[in-house]
């Protein structure tokens, strides 16, 4: 028996989110008296994947196939479904992101093994297999009982956060069987924005709506970002209007977040705006509306013009870092 | 080559969600109903593309999972614009049942391109597509903001973290699709609700297809205390609080 956990890397890093993930399935694995493996595809420097040691995993598989470095859905889904079989897991946890979505699924039904997404928590019983869930767009949750023997969660964002707990790693090639055959997905070109911080994994967060008045006034956003190293979201309508790309989109159609700093400047705080950044631990709105929606959610609020608090929160901000 | 979107049935988007009085499920009492949004642009698509490639795509069918109370939201795509519809007749307790059982109609009705919508806005599993896939062997390509026909071969634009990828595949295939698929969603034309009522909506029996979870019970995101405000002239004073009460920065 063991906990397998699924993490990804970026240019052979990993960051926040894959030890987010390693910390949650080792607890999963100490509450369940077994151990947990660690799985990543790609080429990914030893000492970079003995990382996940710290938070956890006594192992550590590496797929170093080049064919694998795009996603494929139907032949990543084998690959793990090849590594579960291996480590006699009983328990898959995976993020429930952008590969998440693609897989989880699709390696639930291949296994019949039962599937919660967006858990929220660590299973509240094993006896039944209890995981809560945010339902509802995070309207709501529910408890969800897995009734199969092998059981695969995707673990909502920031939800349980990064925790040491350092084992010593045993770094393994696994070496899957796939052929050729086994890829159907030609990826014919990609486009990377790079260099940003993503929007999912942000532990800051600095958002702005309508209220900006357009997208000529997104400088003091962006700064106010920077000197936060903070990633940038906008509700629905800045998106559709194509005033910021679209992936900066939060809400109930958009990205669902939970950052630990959730700034909203000129959003009205719509239910759907609300259900993607609920989660937040600390929300702080700028609304020049006193009965704007969005304090009432909001944590700390400021009833004023966003072109004139702005630059003062930047000033003001930028003298507390310096101190 | 055919084309079938999957619809499920959610509350409107403003919904506020009650529990039952135990808590063991949702308050379902005086909600709309409406088609998944993302289903709703996934249908949007499909009737695009049928219109803009001449006789290539022979008809654009819709299916649910669910009880007779699912009909009207059918009926709705049918006045869309969809040719016909299909519902299995089940009340499903998970997204793997709903799955299973769109198997069994495909495997009956074979389509070339399947669209489900990324999640569907109630119980957000994100499952029914990918599972789907497996079960049909099919290829799946998820988090699809962009789908068009191309010399034979499907043409995708897919949103992974941080970037995006443009693919090609082959059909048949299941496409599960976000934002961007189609701009706004279409609404029925007065034309089209009148057609509606007459286009052929078949109503398949459940081939018995097993459930994994179960839900157990429901509970409510804990209120936040009142905001607290700060004076719009004071601005350092919310910087203060955020540092050395908060300790956020
Ligand atoms: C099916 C569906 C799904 C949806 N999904 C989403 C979603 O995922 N995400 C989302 O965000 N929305 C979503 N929406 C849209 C949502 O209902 C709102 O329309 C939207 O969130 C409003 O965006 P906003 O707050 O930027 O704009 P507005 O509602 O126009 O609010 C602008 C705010 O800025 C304030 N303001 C104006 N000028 C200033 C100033 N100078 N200084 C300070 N404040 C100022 C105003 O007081 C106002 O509160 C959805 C809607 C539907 C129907
Ligand atoms: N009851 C249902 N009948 C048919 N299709 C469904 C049903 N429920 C979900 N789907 C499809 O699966 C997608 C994802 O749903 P879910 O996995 O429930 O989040 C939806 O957008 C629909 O396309």
């Amino acid at each position: 028996m063991s906990v397998l956990v699924f993490i990804e890397h970026r240019e052979g890093k990993f960051h926040k989110g894959a030890f987010e993930l390693v910390s949650y399935a080792s607890r999963i694995a100490n509450d369940m008296g077994t151990s947990l493996v660690a799985l990543s595809l790609g080429d990914v420097p030893s000492d970079e994947l003995s990382k996940a040691g710290a938070y956890g995993a006594g192992k550590v598989l590496n797929v170093n196939d080049s064919r694998l470095s795009q996603l494929d859905n139907a032949a990543w889904t084998k690959v793990i479904e090849q590594a579960v079989q291996q480590e006699s897991a009983t328990v898959i946890v995976m993020a429930s992101g952008f590969t998440g979505k693609a897989i989880a699924p699709r390696l639930s039904a291949r296994l019949r093994a039962g599937m919660v997404a967006y858990a929220t928590a660590v299973p509240s019983s094993y006896n039944p297999f209890t995981v809560r869930k945010k339902t509802f767009s995070g309207k709501a949750f529910s408890d969800v009982v897995i009734n199969t023997p092998v059981r695969i969660i995707t673990l909502a964002p920031n939800a349980f956060g990064v925790h040491e707990a350092p084992v010593t790693a045993e770094v393994k090639q696994f070496t899957p069987s796939v052929t050729d055959a086994d890829f159907t997905t030609k990826v014919e070109s990609s486009e990377k924005f790079s260099g940003k911080v993503l929007l999912t994994e942000a532990d800051i967060v600095v958002s702005a709506g309508r209220g900006m008045k357009g997208p000529e006034n997104w400088g003091p956003i962006e700064e106010l970002a920077s000197v936060l190293g903070a990633a940038t979201a906008c509700s629905r309508p800045v998106a559709d209007e194509g005033w910021r790309p679209h992936t900066e989109h939060v809400g109930q159609t958009g990205k669902v977040i939970a950052p630990n700093v959730y700034f909203a400047f000129g959003i009205s705080g719509a239910i759907q705006h609300v259900a993607g950044i609920s989660s937040s631990k600390v929300i702080i709105a700028v609304n020049k509306d006193p009965e704007a929606p969005i304090f009432s959610v909001a944590d700390y609020g400021i009833v004023g013009d966003v072109q004139k608090v702005l630059p003062q929160l930047i000033q003001s901000i930028k003298e507390v870092k310096a101190q | 080559m055919n084309i079938l979107v999957c619809l499920s049935n959610v509350p409107d988007t403003t919904t506020r969600i009650k529990l039952a009085a135990d808590n063991s499920k949702v308050d379902l009492s005086g909600i709309q109903w409406v088609i998944n949004p993302w289903d709703e642009l996934a249908l949007t698509r499909a009737l695009e593309i049928k219109e803009t490639t001449g006789t290539l795509v022979g008809k654009v069918s819709v299916a649910m999972v669910g009880k007779t109370e699912v009909e009207p939201t059918l009926r709705k795509a049918l006045a869309i614009g969809a040719d016909d519809a299909f519902r299995v007749d089940l009340d499903p307790a998970d997204a793997f049942q709903v799955a299973a059982e769109l198997a069994g109609l495909i495997k009956a009705n074979p389509y070339e391109i399947i669209l489900c919508g990324i999640e569907s806005s109630d119980y957000n599993g994100s499952m029914v597509g990918g599972m789907l896939s497996e079960l049909l062997g099919y290829t799946s390509i998820s988090s699809v903001s962009s789908l068009s026909l191309q010399d034979g071969k499907v043409a995708l634009t897919r949103e992974i973290d941080g970037g995006k990828e443009t693919i090609s595949v082959s059909a048949p295939l299941v496409a599960i699709v976000q934002k961007g698929i189609a701009i706004d969603p279409r609404i029925p034309s007065m034309r089209g609700i009148m057609a509606s009522r007459t286009k052929p909506l078949s109503v398949l029996a459940s081939c018995g297809s097993p459930s994994l979870t179960s839900f157990g019970n429901f509970s409510l995101p804990v209120p936040k205390s009142a905001c607290r405000m700060v004076d719009a002239e004071n601005v350092p004073e919310l910087v203060r609080l955020l540092h050395s009460e908060a300790k956020v920065i």
